[in-house]
C-alpha cells in the first residue's frame, strides 16, 4: 500500500461543483420548495399531451361555460374548450418563451458585461451608459411597443423580453468581472501568454457563473409574467394556441358570471413566478458573501 | 454640485436622443409599407400614396428624421390616425388620471413597505422577518393584472363596496372609490418592493460602527432604528423607488385596463387595437420623456441626500 493511496482523493470540478450546489441549495429550505413546485409545472408542460383530458384547441359549442364537472374538471370556456387541458398547453407557451429569451439575454449580457469589465476604460462607459438607458426603460413599454411594431410572433416575444433583460446580466456579469482580473491567477494566465479571450472564458466566466445562474431563475419567473403580460394586452402568441395571459384575456370578458376563466390561469402564473423567485431569491442568498459572513 | 449637474443633465439629453432615435427606427422596421399596413388590402394606390405624404413618407429618411426629432421636442407628435386629433392633446387628457394614480400608490408602498422594512430588518430571522419576507416576494411575483382581478372579484363583485368601472369624479366620496382598489393594487406591489430594499439596507446600516456607537453612549434603541440608521438607510430606498418607478409606470397600465380606468394604459392600449402608429409613436415619445425626467429627478434627490455622490 503505498503513501498517497492513504490521502483522500482530490474532489474533481464536478463533485465539487454538486456540493456547493447541494448546500446552497440547503442554505434555505425556501429554495428546495421552489425547485419541486417549478419542477412539477415543467413535467406538467412536458408531458401535456398525455395529461391532458381533451384537445386544447378543440371546440364543443354545447358545452360552452360550464363549471367544473368529471369530463372537464376545470370547466369549459365561452368556446366550450377544456380549461385544464389549455392550461396544461399553456405552461409550454410560458416555459419556452421564457427560457429561450432569458437564455439569449444571459449570454447576450454576460457577454457584454465581461468584455465592459474586462476592458475596462471608453468601452466600459460607452457600453454601460447604453445598458443604463435600456434599464431605465419600462420593460413591460418597451416590450409592449416592440412586439406592437415587429407583430406578436413567437420569435418576435422572444426578442422583445430578451432586449429589455440584457442590461440586468451585463450589469451582473460586470461587477465581478472587475474584481476577478486583479486577482494573481489571472495575472499568472497572463504571464502564460493565455489569450484575452481564454481567460474569460475559460477562468472568469467559471468564477462568475453561480451568480448569472441565479439572477437567471429571477429572470425567468420576470419574463413569464412579461409574456402573460403582453398576452393580457393582446399581444400573445395568436390564438387559438392556449397561452396563460391570452386565457385571462378571453375569461374577463365573462368576469361576472364565470370569474373562474380568468382566475385559474392567474393563479397558475402566480404559482411559477413565486416558485421560481422562491428558488432564486434563496440561492441569491446563499451566494451572496455579504449575507454568508453575518450569519 | 454644478459639475454633477451638467453630468447629469447630459446623460439625460443622450438618453433622450437614443431613444427617441430607437423610436424612429422602430417604426421604420415595421415590415411592408406602413401606409398600407394602416389601410388595408383593399386600399387603392392613390389613397395609400395619399397617406404616404400625409406621414412624410415619401420624405427622404434622414429628412424623416430631423421633422421628428424637431416635433418631439417641440411638442408636436401628430395627429392621432383614427381620431384624427393631436396626440398631445389625447396624452393630456388622460395624463391626471395616470399621474395620480401612480402617485397615490407610491404613497401607499412607501407607507407601508418602509416600516415593515425596518420591522423585519430589526427582528432579523426572526418569526416577523420571515413573515415579511414570504409575504413580500409573494407581493412582487403577482402579475399585476392578475392580483387586479381578484381585487376586483373580492372587493367589487362580491362585496359591491367599490364600482366595477373606476371612473368616477366629483365628491370626495366618489374620487375615493374609484381610485381605492387601482391604489390599493399598485400599492401593494410597491410595497413588496420597497419593504424588500428597505429591510436589506437597514441590515448593511445596523451593523455599522456609528450604530454600536449610538448604543454605546446610551441612546435609546428606538431612536438609534429610526433617527440614526433609517435616515443613512433610505438613501439606497430612495434610488430603488425612483428606479422601481419605470415598473410602476408599466404595471399601472395592466391595472388601468383591469379596472376600466382612464390613463395612459388605456390610451396605448386602444392604440394597438386599432393599428394607430402615430399615436403609438407619441406614447413612446411620452414614456421617454416620463422615464428620463424620473431618473433625473431620482438622481438629483439621490445627491441633496448624500453629498459624496457628487463628488464621485
Amino acid at each position: 500500500m503505498s503513501t498517497t493511496e492513504a490521502r483522500p482523493p482530490a474532489p474533481s470540478p464536478m463533485a465539487y461543483l454538486a456540493k456547493a450546489t447541494l448546500a446552497a441549495f440547503n442554505a434555505n429550505k425556501t429554495s428546495w420548495v421552489g425547485l419541486v413546485i417549478f419542477l412539477i409545472v415543467a413535467f406538467a408542460a412536458v408531458a401535456a399531451p398525455l395529461l391532458s383530458p381533451h384537445d386544447p384547441v378543440e371546440q364543443n359549442i354545447l358545452y360552452k361555460l360550464k363549471p367544473p364537472t368529471a369530463e372537464y374538471p376545470l370547466g369549459t370556456d365561452a368556446f366550450g374548450r377544456d380549461i385544464l387541458s389549455r392550461l396544461l398547453y399553456g405552461a409550454r407557451i410560458s416555459l419556452v418563451i421564457g427560457f429561450v429569451s432569458t437564455i439569449v439575454a444571459m449570454l447576450i449580457g454576460s457577454l457584454i458585461g465581461i468584455l465592459a469589465g474586462w476592458y475596462g476604460g471608453r468601452f466600459d462607459i460607452l457600453v454601460m451608459q447604453t445598458m443604463d438607458m435600456l434599464l431605465a426603460f419600462p420593460s413591460l413599454i418597451l416590450g409592449l411597443l416592440i412586439v406592437a411594431m415587429l407583430g406578436p410572433s413567437m420569435t418576435n416575444i422572444i426578442l422583445a423580453i430578451a432586449l429589455t433583460s440584457v442590461p440586468a446580466f451585463a450589469r451582473i456579469a460586470r461587477a465581478p468581472t472587475i474584481s476577478v482580473k486583479e486577482r494573481e491567477y489571472i495575472e499568472a494566465c497572463r504571464a502564460l501568454g493565455y489569450s484575452d479571450a481564454r481567460i474569460m472564458g475559460g477562468h472568469i466566466l467559471p468564477n462568475i457563473f453561480p451568480e448569472i445562474l441565479v439572477m437567471g431563475s429571477l429572470w425567468l419567473a420576470n419574463a413569464i409574467r412579461t409574456e402573460a403580460s403582453l398576452a393580457f394586452i393582446g399581444l400573445g402568441v395568436k390564438p387559438p394556441t392556449p397561452t396563460w395571459g391570452g386565457m385571462i384575456r378571453e375569461g374577463f370578458e365573462n368576469i361576472l358570471d364565470s370569474a373562474w376563466l380568468a382566475v385559474a390561469p392567474g393563479l397558475a402564473i402566480l404559482v411559477v413566478v413565486f416558485a421560481l423567485n422562491l428558488l432564486g431569491d434563496g440561492l441569491r442568498d446563499a451566494i451572496d458573501p455579504k449575507l454568508k459572513g453575518e450569519a | 454640485m454644478t459639475g454633477f449637474l451638467v453630468r447629469r443633465l447630459s446623460f439625460a439629453v443622450v438618453t433622450l436622443f437614443a431613444v427617441l432615435t430607437l423610436v424612429f427606427l422602430l417604426v421604420r422596421i415595421v415590415p411592408g409599407d406602413p401606409a398600407q399596413v394602416i389601410l388595408g388590402d383593399q386600399a387603392s394606390r392613390e389613397a395609400i400614396d395619399a397617406l404616404r405624404v400625409r406621414l412624410g413618407l415619401d420624405m427622404p429618411v434622414w429628412q424623416q428624421y430631423l421633422t421628428f426629432l424637431g416635433g418631439a421636442l417641440r411638442g408636436d407628435w401628430g395627429v392621432s390616425m383614427v381620431t384624427g386629433r393631436p396626440v398631445i392633446e389625447e396624452v393630456l387628457k388622460v395624463l391626471p388620471w395616470t399621474l395620480e394614480l401612480t402617485f397615490v400608490s407610491l404613497i401607499l408602498g412607501t407607507v407601508i413597505g418602509v416600516p415593515l422594512g425596518v420591522w423585519a430588518a430589526v427582528n432579523r430571522n426572526r418569526a416577523v422577518d420571515y413573515a415579511s419576507r414570504i409575504s413580500s416576494l409573494l407581493g412582487l411575483s403577482f402579475p399585476p393584472f392578475v392580483s387586479a382581478i381578484l381585487l376586483l372579484l373580492a372587493f367589487a363583485i362580491a362585496l359591491p363596496w367599490f364600482p366595477v368601472i373606476s371612473a368616477r369624479t366629483g365628491s370626495p366620496v366618489a374620487w375615493f372609490q374609484s381610485i381605492a382598489l387601482p391604489a390599493i393594487n399598485l400599492g401593494l406591489i410597491t410595497a413588496a418592493y420597497i419593504t424588500r430594499v428597505t429591510r436589506s439596507a437597514m441590515l448593511d446600516v445596523l451593523a455599522e460602527d456609528y450604530v454600536r456607537t449610538a448604543r454605546a453612549k446610551g441612546v435609546p434603541w428606538r431612536a438609534v432604528v429610526w433617527r440614526h440608521a433609517l435616515r443613512n438607510a433610505l438613501i439606497p430606498v430612495i434610488t430603488v423607488i425612483g428606479l422601481y418607478l419605470g415598473i410602476l409606470i408599466g404595471n399601472s397600465v395592466l391595472t388601468e385596463i383591469v379596472f376600466s380606468r382612464p390613463g395612459l394604459g388605456k390610451l396605448i392600449v386602444g392604440a394597438l387595437n386599432q393599428r394607430d402608429y402615430t399615436m403609438l409613436q407619441g406614447m413612446m415619445v411620452i414614456y421617454t420623456l416620463v422615464v428620463v425626467l424620473v431618473n433625473l429627478l431620482t438622481d438629483l434627490a439621490y445627491g441633496v441626500a448624500d453629498p459624496r455622490v457628487k463628488l464621485q
